[in-house]
């Protein structure tokens, strides 16, 4: 047994309503400069719908993520080593600009230059890649609330084996969102991918990184990985990809998406696993296996057998502390609400998903039954094939139980807290129905609907010897900008990179836990990446009407 | 004259090819990548660069045998010369053409797709200069000197090849290049041109072939570094306490 720990997110889906203030704030913090303009280290996908890039799961054509050979060992579906590098002075399955969309802006000067005229002046948008006048034709979220699906939605690769079905009962039509990071895996084939082995796996958290000095731009990872979560630096030639915001994660606190999520449906905390036996577990013969297959490599941090193999493993004590106490861990293994997003890649992704009751919900209110009685919501969740078998694609590779068993627990759930809210006693017979326990039942509750932040994130700091030494990135100038270096001579972003933190991640962690704000905490500078959640930061949010009329 | 361009200009150039690459991998490793261009566009890309980059490593590989393998070796192993500059020509053909159709595809692709012209740096387009200049000649050389024989016989192995090894050993002899036919004099001095050049552009992506992916484990670990903490290197007298 070899235990490491991951940093892992369970995200609800029941409570995203699709505000995108994730992705936003994502890219405030980390691609917000020339060359990641396309680049969404999340987003937030309507389903059914196309996803970003587009079609991204068709893995017949982008031939991303893993498959089992006949003799039971894993290859990269794309092709082992040789071929790599064979194909690498032009990737055949690199998806282009277009498959993401041409990044624009728009001519403003013109508005304010151009002189009196009958007409008004128009801000044409221009491409960002050529200086030239485009036309808009697509984005990252062209379909976003099923915009278009009459046209789009029917090519969702999930629909794959139920498309005849939708398209016949269209009318019926069901919608939720799916916010997307990149999984961190624990068989990450960006990583196997890289001929350059400048992605790793950092050994301590899990999270998955691109070493900005050894990438060299051979593009290998981005198709490699499934779930099209590595992108292109077009001004750099860098390969970047979501960081799981682990500066943030060292000194304790949530990522920018989790902080700023305005539903709070995201979850964070460590999962400890046997990584003995992943390359095992992922290469089990079924594709409906591979769920329950990856579960059987997390370890149990209750176990007094694996504290010490995590001892052994130079886990420290507080990390198991944590791993004890996350309720990731919860979710996954003790109610088992949650599942992860496509399994079949084979990756084991580690960002899973509690899927969502609300098309199941959403139906029985709209045909006018008591969306709240046990009954009607197990007979929804018997008859209503389509949407079942289009979330069992996404979470299970198409296998109907496991879903079926999660939605019924939610179902339950909903059953027994409504009576506990109209103040009679809960039903434990409701619960038990589903397998679980009255005082279960509540727990679970208590974690998916009134968490309080210490509950859904919990997050050890970086070894405390380690933790302290952040703060020499306080020293650096924050002045020197993105890149410095020789720009016009070797192109953008050379010489040596700025660090991602140029604040103090100690002071914020204080401020985190301290009861009052202190003044004018961030000398006006906003960054994002820095933001706690907490006060209001000059520059943040337009000054107050009032304020400004006293 | 001969002095400076066959022996004071190439050991410059040489120099400066090898301190440049250290001082840019010493400074630059953010800069050292192949900037590629295929996210803008692939239809042409999809031919013209694994032509080009094929076609490469064929004449690269010409000229080390070419250059590095003296007449006496291939002598002593029965080959004659006949048969020798058969095969050379033939390789070299091959390989040339390939590189120049593929040369042809990427500088129109360049120039005519927007966004990959509006991504060319000003030394790209230097070094596009140069490297054409340089393959031009070659083909050159190979067409006019080896097929219509041009300006005579003349025998490269035994002019510029035994000088390119007395420059690498330390012992010039620039009279070997000061009687060599034009066309080699102007393909050796372009060269060296773009040898001083090399460091300076996205030409060091040659040095990063990925040969190590074929024996290395696909999935990297690696430890947050415990000699220095954080992103960025201590400043030279803030040295860690305990
Ligand atoms: S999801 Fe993330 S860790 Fe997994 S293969 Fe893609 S980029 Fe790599
Ligand atoms: S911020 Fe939260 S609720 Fe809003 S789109 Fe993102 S995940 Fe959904």
């Amino acid at each position: 047994m070899r235990v490491m720990a991951q940093m892992a997110m369970v995200m609800n889906l029941d409570k995203c309503i699709g505000c995108h203030t994730c992705s936003v704030t994502c890219k405030q913090a980390w691609t917000n400069r020339a060359g990641t303009e396309y680049v969404w280290f999340n987003n937030v996908e309507t389903r059914p719908g196309l996803g970003y890039p587009r079609r991204y799961e068709d893995q017949d054509q982008w031939e991303g993520g893993w498959v089992r050979k006949r003799n039971g060992r894993l290859a990269l579906r794309a092709g082992g080593r040789f071929k790599k590098l064979l194909s690498i002075f032009s990737n055949p399955k690199m998806p282009s600009i277009e498959d993401y969309y041409e990044p624009w802006t728009y001519d403003y000067e013109t508005l304010v230059r151009a002189p009196a005229s009958d007409t008004f002046p128009v801000a044409r948008p221009k491409s960002l890649l050529s200086g030239e006048n485009m036309s808009i034709e697509w984005s990252a979220n062209w379909d976003d609330n099923l915009a278009g699906s009459g046209e789009h939605a029917a090519t969702d690769v999930m629909l794959k084996d139920i498309g005849e079905k939708v398209k016949l009962e269209f009318e019926q039509t069901f919608m939720f969102y799916l916010p997307r990071i990149c999984e961190h895996c624990l068989n990450p084939s960006c990583a196997a991918s890289c001929p350059s082995g400048a992605i790793y796996k950092r050994s301590e958290d899990g999270i998955v990184l691109v070493d900005q000095d050894r990438c060299r731009g051979w593009r290998m990872c981005i198709s490699g990985c499934p779930y099209k979560k590595v992108y292109f630096n077009h001004k750099t030639g860098k390969a970047e990809k979501c960081t799981f915001c682990y500066p943030r994660i060292e000194v304790g606190i949530p990522t920018v998406c989790s902080e700023t999520c305005v539903g709070r449906l995201r979850y964070i905390g460590l999962m400890l696993y046997d990584a003995d036996k992943v390359l095992e577990a992922a290469a089990v013969e079924d594709d409906h296996d591979l769920y329950e297959s990856q579960r059987s490599v997390f370890l149990d941090p209750n176990d007094p057998q694996v504290q010490r193999e995590a001892a052994a493993s130079g886990i420290p004590l507080d990390w198991v502390e944590a791993a004890k106490r996350s309720p990731v861990w919860k979710l996954i293994n003790t109610y088992k609400v949650a599942l992860p997003l496509h399994p079949e890649y084979r990756t084991m992704p580690m960002v899973w998903y509690i899927p969502p009751l609300s098309p199941v919900v959403d139906i029985i209110r709209d045909t006018g039954h008591d969306a709240e009685d046990k009954g009607n919501l197990f007979a929804a969740i018997e008859a209503l094939r389509i949407p079942i078998g289009y979330l069992a694609n996404l979470f299970t590779a198409g296998d109907i139980g496991p879903v079926d068993a999660v939605l019924r627990k939610l179902a339950a759930m909903r059953a027994y807290m409504r009576d506990i809210n109209l103040g009679d006693e809960g039903d434990d017979a409701i619960a038990e129905a589903v397998g679980m326990s009255g005082t279960d039942m509540y727990e679970m509750f208590r974690l998916l609907a009134i968490a309080k932040y210490d509950e859904r994130y919990v997050i050890p700091t970086a070894h405390a010897e380690q933790a302290h030494a952040l703060e020499e990135l306080a020293t650096d100038c924050p002045v020197s900008e993105y890149g410095g270096g020789q720009q016009d001579l070797f192109g953008e972003g050379s010489g040596t990179p700025t660090p991602v933190a140029v604040e103090n991640f100690r002071m914020l962690q204080d401020r985190q836990t301290a009861d009052h704000m202190p003044e004018n905490p961030m000398k006006g500078r906003v960054n994002l990446l820095n933001w706690d959640g907490k006060g209001r930061p000059g520059g943040l949010f337009p000054a107050r009407e009032e304020e400004d009329r006293r | 004259m001969d002095t400076f361009l066959w022996v004071v200009f190439p050991y410059l150039c040489l120099a400066t090819f090898v301190v440049g690459h250290l001082w840019r991998y010493r400074y630059d490793k953010f800069g050292w990548t192949t900037r590629s261009s295929q996210l803008y566009e692939n239809r042409l890309l999809r031919f013209g660069s694994p032509l080009f980059h094929f076609g490469m490593l064929g004449v690269v590989g010409g000229h080390v045998i070419g250059l590095l393998i003296p007449t006496a070796w291939t002598d002593f192993l029965g080959i004659d010369d006949h048969a020798y500059h058969l095969v050379a020509v033939i390789g070299g053909l091959a390989a040339g053409i390939a590189t120049v159709v593929g040369m042809v595809i990427l500088i129109y692709r360049r120039r005519t797709v927007g966004p990959v012209f509006s991504a060319t740096t000003n030394m790209d387009k230097v070094m596009y200069a140069f490297l054409g200049a340089v393959i031009v000649l070659g083909m050159w050389n190979t067409i006019a000197g080896s097929i219509l024989n041009l300006g005579g016989e003349y025998n490269y192995r035994e002019g510029v090849s035994v000088w390119y090894r007395s420059f690498l050993a330390f012992q010039p002899q620039p009279e070997l290049m000061a009687t060599a036919p034009i066309g080699f004099q102007l393909h050796a001095f372009v060269a060296f041109v773009l040898f001083a050049l090399w460091p300076f552009t996205r030409l060091v992506h040659v040095f990063s072939a990925p040969l190590g992916y074929l024996t290395r484990p696909y999935i990297v670990y690696r430890s947050r570094s415990t000699d220095r903490l954080g992103s960025t290197p201590p400043k030279r007298g803030w040295d860690r306490v305990g």
